[in-house]
């Protein structure tokens, strides 16, 4: 065998050596789409993140410390936790009870082809309807009017509200649907044999499903989460751009296109980059600390 | 199935369903606003406009410019879908069929960006496009579309491949088939149903796909979305119905090809494309 596998052998083809390594004509197949992404993806991102580095005057961390000095850059990273987390939390809570319902619909496909509808369709379109729908004069506001619900219209447009039901219309479905798959990958025979030794509905969930499903919640946290925190064109359109939802998407296309500062543009793209990271890995981080608890056991 | 039958359960039951009622509802609602603004002559104040026309659209379609708008668009999208299925396809087959060293970091570059969304690493890959002189042209569009079409063939594809027996092949090559052949007599009939519901997923998001139009498009190659944008951005120019009108033929572009995919993919696998789900 090191025979086979040391270069100095002779006798043995390069090609067979690669072969048995499992490098041939078809492991090759992978090498352009490899080159497309790392051409297209990763270099850009090196480059950003040395563009970051040198800005036009001062020294190399330069573009980072105006974002931090400037309370305007630096309120866009709050501005923007505080729409993303609660919209993210809002959807995955709601998300968890109505998947555990529709698990047991027999037709789930009329429901997931709606509720799929505004992921395809985007924000932007989502943004358009919204401006309309939650207006001083849409149904929305009529409706509640009507009902007495609210004494006079209610504004949900222009403001964080806006933003908040938009990230809502497209988030949900995507967290539901991801929430989903997870439910449904659980084995349901692990829920008649918890019924079969007595646990009530709200027991069954707490300590069967609930440690069986944070991995995929964490997961899908995670993904919704990141979704949210790019928030862009609903914020621009639905929300108030200059105020409270000048979110740091906002901040870094304005720095790159309009004040054509790339280094700021690319430091504040990293920024936003390093605090997903930061959420993602606190998130994973938990559920980690959860595994570790009493309903452990699938270490090792 | 277990049917709890207390009260408790049957009020939570309710509620729950209530829930999706509200939010079902909203979104047809919201769906429902944009198509009938269009279709209005004029709409204030009251619960239906006043009275309905269809003139909008033929004023839109001139104001707007949307038949080259249109044509932009199916060619991006084509390109993109025809590029990445090439590429991904290709790349799908060798991960799924060999073994080799780096193979789990391949899958990370693959998986990479799906995970950050396009905002995020757009800015700076805009910023590299233009310094090259491809920023606002129609071959930039077409690579940053690349960026989350390429791994989202490839992820999709990898567990169709897996689930083909390769003594298959094996058997083709036995029996005498050249390359060529097995590729066109063999693969390609057994990989169609897979390449056809991956592309048909690419195209929808391509359709669909904002940022990194947005950043990367110029005057004479933006799509239908970022027009659509441009039309909501400086609304107040132009009637609101002009821009209602506009968002309904996105729509419809986007739906037209939604439901072709849904006939191919569980809806579920839009948004969960890294499960490997549905292969079988």
């Amino acid at each position: 065998m090191t025979a086979l596998a040391s270069p100095a052998s002779p006798g043995v083809p390069l090609r067979l050596r690669l072969a048995a390594r499992g490098i041939d004509g078809t492991t090759l197949l992978v090498v352009p789409a490899l080159l497309a992404i790392l051409g297209l993806f990763v270099y850009p991102f090196l480059y950003g993140l040395a563009l970051s580095l040198a800005p036009k005057a001062g020294p190399f961390y330069g573009s980072y410390a105006t974002f931090f000095s400037d309370p305007f850059l630096r309120e866009t990273v709050w501005n923007t936790l505080i729409l993303a987390v609660p919209t993210t939390l809002f959807n995955l809570l709601l998300a968890v009870p109505i998947a555990f319902r529709v698990r047991l619909m027999r037709h789930q496909r009329l429901l997931t082809t709606i509720l799929v509808l505004p992921v395809t369709l985007g924000t932007v379109l989502v943004a358009q309807g919204l401006l309309t729908y939650l207006g001083p004069q849409g149904w929305f506001n009529r409706v509640l009017l009507w009902l007495h619900v609210i004494g006079s219209p209610m504004k949900l447009t222009n403001n964080y509200w806006g933003v908040f039901a938009s990230l809502v219309i497209t988030g949900f479905p995507f967290t539901f649907l991801l929430t989903l798959s997870y439910v449904s990958g659980i084995d349901p025979a692990l829920e008649q044999a918890a019924a079969t030794l007595g646990a009530g509905a709200a027991r069954r969930f707490a300590r069967v499903f609930l440690p069986l499903l944070v991995p995929g919640l964490a997961v899908t946290f995670c993904l919704s989460f990141v979704q949210a925190f790019a928030v862009f064109p609903s914020a621009v359109l639905l929300g108030a751009p200059a105020g409270s939802t000048h979110v740091i998407s906002i901040a870094a296309y304005q720095a790159a296109f309009e004040r054509y500062d790339a280094s700021l543009g690319s430091a504040i793209a990293m920024i936003m980059g390093a605090v997903q990271l930061v959420v993602v890995l606190a998130a994973l981080g938990l559920r980690s600390l959860f595994y570790r608890g009493p309903v452990g056991g699938t270490k090792g | 199935m277990i049917r709890d039958s207390g009260i408790g359960s049957k009020l939570w039951r309710t509620a729950v369903w209530a829930v999706v009622a509200v939010f079902v509802l909203n979104l047809l609602a919201l769906i429902a606003t944009v198509v009938i603004d269009s279709l209005s002559t004029r709409w204030l104040g009251t619960w239906l406009p006043a009275g309905f026309t269809t003139h909008w659209y033929a004023d839109a379609w001139d104001e707007f410019g949307l038949t080259d708008v249109l044509v932009v668009t199916f060619e991006v999208v084509g390109a993109v879908v025809l590029i990445s299925g090439a590429l991904g396809v290709t790349a799908a087959y060798a991960l799924a069929r060999r073994d080799f060293p780096g193979k789990r970091a391949a899958t990370l570059v693959f998986l990479l960006p799906l995970l950050v969304p396009p905002l995020t690493y757009g800015i700076p890959m805009a910023t590299l496009l233009y310094r090259v002189g491809l920023g606002g042209s129609f071959w930039g569009v077409v690579l940053a579309n690349l960026v989350p079409a390429v791994p989202f063939v490839v992820l999709v594809m990898i567990p169709f491949i897996e689930q083909i027996d390769p003594r298959v092949e094996a058997a083709a090559r036995v029996f005498g088939a050249s390359t060529p052949q097995l590729f066109a007599r063999v693969l390609l009939p057994l990989l169609l149903p897979g390449v056809l519901a991956a592309l048909l997923l690419v195209l929808v998001r391509t359709v669909a796909m904002f940022e990194l139009t947005f950043l990367t498009a110029g005057p004479t190659s933006q799509t239908l979305v970022v027009a659509l944008y441009y039309a909501v951005f400086a609304s107040g120019v132009r009637a609101g119905q002009e821009v209602d009108v506009m968002a309904v033929v996105y729509m419809v572009t986007t739906l037209v090809w939604l439901l072709l995919a849904l006939r191919f993919v569980n809806p579920t696998q839009i948004v969960a494309r890294s499960k490997t789900q549905g292969a079988h």
